[in-house]
């Protein structure tokens, strides 16, 4: 595999820091080109036509979008330590519960109604909320990692609530995960933004925090507008 | 006993029948678990899928494993040779090939689904439904380009991808009359792989009647559609 590898992210992008930390895992030679995603460029609306998002992976002449599908591909592609499960059931769970963040957390499915909902609604969806941190709590069942005793598949799906819950819950001024509610999630976070491969390649908090409150305004407007 | 296999499903869910499909086409024996759409849960399905609570769900040995997709990906890693006379994978052996499958898969999901729901959910005639109708159009295209000439999404086999969609091809019916277009008109060459799919007996004894799937979409309006 001597064809070079580009990833195309974005600074405050959970979805292209997942494809990031898989090659980081691999050990992969790559070149990172960050997006402005208020102003998208031609290399990324060529490569990902379809849904104009990052992360996409330019491997060779060929590219993918799309963050879990990127990872599965990474995993098959590249030699290192793997980052799926070997055996079918261990990977399907893996899958399900990647799947699981992403419809729980995602950003159109968390983010974005949690910022434009009020009062009992907002109350209602962070009950929600913390009863699926209660699921993903469970899983960890012990373990240092969702992987076990390294980083594997969901633990990177998972990036959306080690680094990024935590920056959603200062931007809104609410507590979702805490010590005392969910102590493994918060063990498992603290060992997750503070491994190797995972570190140089998160965005720094306080740059997220003020990237966030200044989306929160403009999330809020244009909830509004939509009333 | 050990390796009993159960589908928990519904008989006209494009996602349970993507399950029937795969199982046929590996040649698995397994007992079938009609489940209502409508009323109370079983038991079996709340335990089972404790978290969505929705079918189809594959129980092997015991164990569930929810959602369509994963579920095709584990009985593609469970039973990789099929016991019929071409033993192959559904999904391609090669790393990127697996990789836009999965993200067709995705986009299938993502948006026909969506658009097909919009189109017997909201009301004839106004703007919303004017809008899921382009969007399907869109939606249709696209997946009328990526086949292509070819005469499976899987290449010369019928495949993963086209597990993943032809259960769609019995909706095909519902969605001219929902939509007032002719999908002859919009993808001439999807809906003659649908019909190339339903020389298979995989396809043929699983894909429910147009007619059926029809009626069932006129139910949906009635019951759960916008008044």
């Amino acid at each position: 595999m001597g064809e070079t590898v580009k990833l195309i992210g974005a600074f405050a992008s959970a979805y292209g820091h997942r494809a990031e930390v898989a090659l980081r895992l691999k050990g992969v030679q790559y070149e990172l080109i960050l997006e402005d995603l208020r102003n998208k460029s031609n290399l990324l609306l060529n490569h990902n036509p379809v849904h104009k998002l990052v992360p996409v992976l330019l491997h060779g002449g060929r590219s993918l979008s799309e963050s879990l599908v990127i990872l599965e591909y990474i995993d098959e592609s590249f030699h290192g330590p793997p980052i799926l499960p070997t055996d079918p059931y261990d990977r399907a769970m893996a899958r399900f519960w990647a799947q699981f963040i992403d419809q729980k957390f995602g950003r159109f499915n968390f983010w974005i109604p949690f910022v434009q909902m009020e009062g009992n609604m907002r109350e209602e969806f962070m009950k929600e909320a913390k009863e699926n941190l209660g699921l993903l709590e469970g899983q960890l069942k012990g373990k240092r990692f969702f992987g076990g005793d390294a980083i594997g598949f969901l633990d990177i799906a998972a990036c959306l609530i080690a680094h990024w819950l935590g920056v959603f819950e200062e931007v809104c001024g609410v507590t979702l995960a805490s010590d005392e509610e969910f102590p493994a999630l918060c063990e498992w976070r603290r060992s997750y933004v503070n491994d190797e491969a995972v570190k140089p390649c998160l965005p720094n908090r306080d740059e997220l925090v003020a990237y966030y409150r200044e989306r929160k305004e403009m999330i809020k407007a244009a909830g509004r507008q939509h009333k | 006993m050990a390796d009993e296999v159960v589908l928990l499903d519904f008989w006209v869910s494009p996602f349970g029948q993507r399950c029937r499909i795969a199982l046929a086409e590996k040649g698995v024996e397994y007992e079938y678990s009609e489940q209502r759409l409508a009323g109370e849960k079983s038991d079996l399905l709340l335990r089972s899928n404790p978290v969505h609570k929705k079918i189809p769900v594959l129980l092997h040995a015991g164990r569930p494993v929810c959602e369509s997709l994963i579920i095709l990906e584990y009985i593609d890693e469970t039973w990789p040779e099929s016991e019929k006379k071409s033993p192959r994978r559904l999904l391609p052996d090669d790393p990127y090939a697996r990789a836009r499958a999965r993200f067709w898969a995705d986009y299938v999901d993502k948006k026909l689904f969506d658009c097909q729901t919009r189109l017997w959910k909201l009301r004839a005639g106004e703007a919303s439904h004017e809008q899921a109708k382009r969007d399907m159009v869109e939606v249709l295209e696209t997946l009328e380009a990526e086949l292509g000439e070819r005469e499976f999404f899987g290449g010369e086999a019928f495949g993963y991808l086209d597990v993943v969609l032809v259960p769609f091809v019995a909706w095909f019916h519902a969605y001219e009359k929902l939509g007032g277009f002719a999908m002859a008109e919009i993808c001439p060459r999807l809906v003659a792989w649908g019909e190339r799919c339903k020389e298979k007996d995989s396809v043929a004894k699983t894909l429910t009647d147009p007619e059926k799937v029809y009626e069932f979409a006129l139910y949906l309006k009635d019951k759960f559609g916008a008044k």
